[in-house]
């Protein structure tokens, strides 16, 4: 798994196509998704994933990884951050990364979860060793096992989680 | 997801088709739970054959059951999983913690 340390995407600025300043656009919307905290949404969210996963060009395994950590992530906000209630409200956006070089050159996806439950715990966000063999505690291990970068912030009263995948390894410094 | 149980020899299969996700892992918990707590039958299989994605709350459920059947000297034992089945037991390191088959089978002979 890779760790990011490079410059992050700034998804509202780029997507003005950063016209100024004569720059590439870095990133744009490809997919926004909108849902009540309901677990039977998970499956139509899974759906659209891996549609847009596919449509990316990702390898098999990695459009399963992507609809895995994501499906994952929202389990997490409904039984955490939203203690099981429904009807609450979770935002999906996934932005199409393109390489800083040219701006043609497909590089990846990254997904942004946006929910206004309680704070998550960072105690609480690490995955737990797998040496014990108990239920629960998988969810994180599977998403840090998947994704490229997972990030967490919490920012105005929400939780985000930005997880960014690449269609091809990335050295941290050639991630810009 | 849907869940369906029949008698074999020496045991109970479940049939489960479809996703074993947060909607509807409860569902997987409270069958496996009842046929090895309440019903002690000596030896429950699981076909995954039809089960299209499993997450971690499904895999939490094949946990419970596998304590709970270890507990009463009973045998939790899967078969037929599919790739993205078995790439969530590898993930959680857990392939070579349950009994797994690859067609029933050898799960039956095993």
């Amino acid at each position: 798994m890779l760790t990011e340390t490079a410059v992050r995407t700034q998804p509202s600025k780029t997507r003005k196509k950063s016209a100024h300043r004569n720059l590439p656009p870095r990133s744009e919307l490809f997919l926004e998704l909108r849902l009540n905290s309901n677990p039977e949404a998970l499956c139509l969210v899974r759906a659209a994933l891996e549609r847009a996963t596919e449509v990316m060009h990702f390898p098999e395994p990695d459009c399963r990884a992507i609809v895995r950590s994501v499906d994952e992530a929202l389990a997490n906000v409904i039984r955490h951050a939203y203690k099981g209630r429904t009807g609450l409200p979770i935002e999906v956006t996934c932005l199409r990364l393109w390489s800083a070089n040219d701006g043609r050159t497909p590089k990846g996806i990254e997904i942004l979860l946006k929910d206004s439950g309680i704070a998550a715990e960072p105690k609480k966000i690490k995955a737990r060793s797998l040496e014990e063999v108990r239920p629960g505690g998988l969810g994180i291990h599977f998403m840090k096992q998947s994704m490229d970068v997972v990030e967490f912030h919490r920012k105005r009263g929400k939780n985000l989680l930005r997880m960014v995948k690449y269609l091809v390894p990335q050295q941290p410094e050639a991630r810009s | 997801m849907q869940i369906s149980a029949r008698q074999s020899t020496g045991g109970t299969i479940f049939d489960v088709a479809g996703d074993i996700d947060l909607a509807h892992s409860p569902m997987m918990r409270k069958a496996l739970l009842g046929e090895i707590k309440e019903k002690k039958t000596p030896k429950v299989f699981i076909n995954l054959k039809n089960v299209r994605y499993i997450d971690s709350s499904g895999i939490a459920s094949l946990v419970e059951g596998l304590k709970a059947s270890r507990d009463i000297g009973s045998r939790l034992i899967l078969f037929a999983l599919n790739p993205s089945v078995r790439e969530v037991m590898e993930l959680s390191r857990l392939q070579k913690i349950f009994e797994i088959y690859e067609n029933e089978e050898q799960a039956l002979a095993g």
